[in-house]
């Protein structure tokens, strides 16, 4: 891995630990065309199976080999074996909501995404790793493209904060969403301890909703008497409910 | 930005609080899960130590590996079988009911929450399954997420989410023979893209729309996710009410029902609602459509020539090209008379008992021809079950399909259902992406439940509507 190292995929266990994301920057593969869907990126049949472990080597299988013979696809080219810019054009990652897709860039070595536009839920779940996935005009991508054909060795740095792309002598003035950028900047992209702060919020949102049947939200992290966020503390009535429910 | 919208009212009901992100922290009414996307996340609470926050809001079933044809255990396919393991043991004791096969409840995720009445209108519902959307049939704000997010829900039964542009999609006039939900949703993607809708939701509305049936609405908001869009909903009626009278949660209760009706009535869209932008299409013109690409946004009404890529924009043209080289296809050509080696009747698109009823009519009397293998694929066992209660299953044997159990099947390769070499499918599921039915060489043509019917017969991609007279209006 020629770039720097970003911070880690791994997700960590404790709030406070997860890193902020402030820029990614390293050599580039370009991945031309639009509407590259997610059974593209990572192939069903690599989704039988209970972890995410070992999908590196499957992304793009199908693109990249043809026969058992590797074809000429940018994953396979010596040049771009140490990149971890990734550059793609309109509508990447569309289709399936499969979170295997950007697992198995991670796992090759990407870092960020740059591209005309991304498919919502594949943003989304690049987002809940750490990858920042920046848009900039067809014209700028196009560009970029080229140049990392021409020059593999090209350093490109995305900095999040001022929204560009640079490389050589060129700064792109990128975009990436507002909500993405302050959780990248402020490490809350992963948004479990987030979301978790908010228990007795979450459980009077629920109580508050007519559809909601009592036995489903009672003993929950947040309900009164039992607000430790430990639903086994002091939650008879909820494992009560639990059993007689099977 | 809209206003009035049941968008707007189901969201602001379900706001927990709004984030430092400026996201919103969105309540989830009920998460379905499946076998393929939730074992990660039940690995990442293990690994943090934490527990289903609200299992009683959380539903199980199995669809994407399930064989459809042996279904005993241990299955043949070793890796399905662990990801069975898996779910069984992940669910065990947690309170998660499990509509496992055993039960008679099983089936895909999208045909058996609206089925057993878990869908109702004004919920939100979230699954690792983009095809969740079709859930929207029934006013609900439903949408896909990916394995980290539902790992948030299940620690907290939130995701964090941000307000989308609502878009309604009226379809106005009255469609003709043969034409259905899925031609509509197909003409839609054509018209507006398959990013189009990236960034809103679709109000789907209009009188085309509310003359629908609740299989052929789910059908309608299921492809949303087709054109970009991760929710698509449609407001709540009479035809929504029916379908929930009759269903587990409410067939014994009629006080529970009408207190839900209420709030039901509460969620629609206000007539003075405001939207950020309305498309119209005109439904009476809207004809039986073939897709001659690999994305559902190429798609032609029958009696269309195949377009010339060159007649596409710039950015459209390479894609258009590699699509018909990939398709054997010829600008100018049309896909009346595409040969076809394999005709599939299933997926979450068009699986449910209505869509069955259709091709069952156009199949009865009639045989598949000799060089197609055809299969039908109920949604659910609850949807087998049914049509074999009003023996669709042997119009479908006699004519020389196979029918069997429930499950995803070759809506994608993750079963033993698949295309094999560069087979031609007439396929009533979702998405024609290369390799998506399990052969990258392999080559899916997306149609209505009663065109695949008529392609079976004929051995070849066939006007419906000339291959039996339509009956009088």
């Amino acid at each position: 891995m020629s770039g720097e190292p970003m911070s880690g995929s791994e997700p960590d266990a404790d709030t406070e630990g997860v890193p902020t994301v402030e820029a990614a920057s390293g050599t580039g593969v370009p991945i031309r065309g639009n509407d590259i869907d997610t059974d593209q990126i990572i192939p069903a049949r690599y989704l039988k199976a209970i972890t995410f472990d070992g999908l590196g080597e499957y992304a793009f299988y199908d693109q990249r080999f043809q026969d058992g013979e590797p074809t000429d696809h940018p994953f396979n080219e010596e040049r771009y074996q140490d990149a971890s810019i990734l550059v793609v054009n309109a509508n990447f990652g569309c289709g399936s909501s499969r979170e295997h897709a950007p697992q198995a860039l991670d796992r090759w070595g990407i870092d960020a995404i740059v591209g005309e536009s991304f498919a919502e839920i594949f943003a989304g779940n690049c987002l809940a790793l750490g990858i920042p996935t920046v848009t900039a005009p067809v014209q700028d991508i196009n560009q970029l493209q080229d140049h990392v054909a021409e020059y593999p060795d090209t350093e490109i740095t995305v900095d999040i904060a001022s929204e560009t792309v640079s490389y050589g002598e060129r700064v792109v003035e990128g975009t990436v969403d507002t909500a993405q950028r302050t959780a990248l900047l402020e490490g809350v992209w992963d948004t479990t301890e987030l979301l978790k702060s908010n228990r007795k919020a979450i459980f009077e949102t629920a109580q508050s909703l007519p559809y909601i049947e009592d036995s489903a939200i009672e003993g929950a992290p947040g309900a009164p008497g039992g607000d430790s966020g430990d639903r086994n503390a002091g939650t008879e009535a909820a494992d009560t409910t639990d059993a007689s429910g099977d | 930005m809209s206003s009035g919208t049941l968008y707007d009212k189901v969201w602001d009901r379900h706001t927990v609080t709004e984030l430092p992100t400026g996201q919103t922290q969105l309540f989830v009414g009920l998460h379905l899960i499946h076998e393929v996307t939730s074992p990660q996340a039940f690995g990442m609470l293990a690994e943090r130590d934490i527990e289903v926050a609200y299992p009683e809001l959380t539903h199980a079933t199995v669809d994407h590996i399930v064989p459809t044809a042996d279904q005993s255990r241990p299955y043949a396919d070793d890796a399905a079988e662990e990801m069975m393991a898996e779910l069984e043991a992940n669910v065990a004791g947690t309170g998660i009911e499990f509509d496992h096969p055993d039960t008679g409840d099983q089936g895909i995720v999208h045909v058996i929450g609206p089925e057993q009445g878990l869908t109702q209108p004004g919920t939100t519902i979230v699954c690792g399954d983009s095809h969740t959307s079709t859930h929207g049939a029934f006013g609900a704000l439903a949408f896909g997420i990916g394995t980290s997010q539902i790992r948030d829900v299940f620690a907290t039964q939130t995701v964090a989410m941000e307000k989308q542009n609502v878009r309604r999609v009226e379809v106005t006039g009255e469609l003709g023979p043969y034409v259905g939900a899925k031609d509509v949703i197909l003409t839609i993607i054509r018209r507006l893209g398959t990013d189009g809708g990236v960034g809103h939701v679709y109000e789907y509305g209009g009188e085309a729309i509310e003359a629908l049936d609740m299989e052929g609405r789910m059908s309608i908001c299921n492809m949303s996710v087709e054109g970009g869009a991760r929710a698509g909903y449609i407001n709540p009626d009479a035809t929504t009410y029916e379908w929930l009278r009759e269903t587990d949660a409410f067939r014994d209760d009629p006080e529970k029902f009408e207190r839900h009706k209420a709030y039901w009535e509460e969620i629609r869209s206000e007539e003075n609602a405001e939207y950020d932008d309305v498309v119209e299409i005109d439904g009476s013109e809207i004809e039986p459509v073939v897709t001659w690409g690999t994305t559902p946004g190429q798609g032609i009404g029958i009696s269309e020539p195949i377009p010339d890529p060159e007649d596409f924009p710039e950015s459209d043209r390479e894609v258009a090209r590699r699509a018909q080289e990939h398709m054997d296809v010829s600008p100018g050509d049309r896909m009346e008379g595409y040969g076809i080696d394999v005709a599939f009747l299933g997926s979450c698109t068009n699986a449910r008992l209505a869509d069955l009823r259709a091709a069952a009519e156009v199949i009865e009397g009639r045989e598949v021809h000799p060089d197609v293998r055809a299969l039908v694929v109920p949604g659910s066992q609850r949807v087998k079950e049914a049509a074999e209660h009003e023996g669709l299953d042997r119009v479908f044997t006699e004519a020389g399909f196979e029918w069997r159990g429930a499950g995803c099947s070759m809506c994608l390769g993750m079963n033993e259902d698949q295309l094999r070499g560069d087979e031609r499918c007439a396929s009533s599921s979702n998405r024609n992406f290369v390799g998506r039915q399990g052969s990258k060489e392999g080559r899916t043509v997306l149609m209505s439940p009663v065109m695949v019917a008529a392609a079976a017969i004929e051995g070849e991609v066939t006007d419906v509507r000339t291959l039996r007279e339509v009956a009088p209006a």
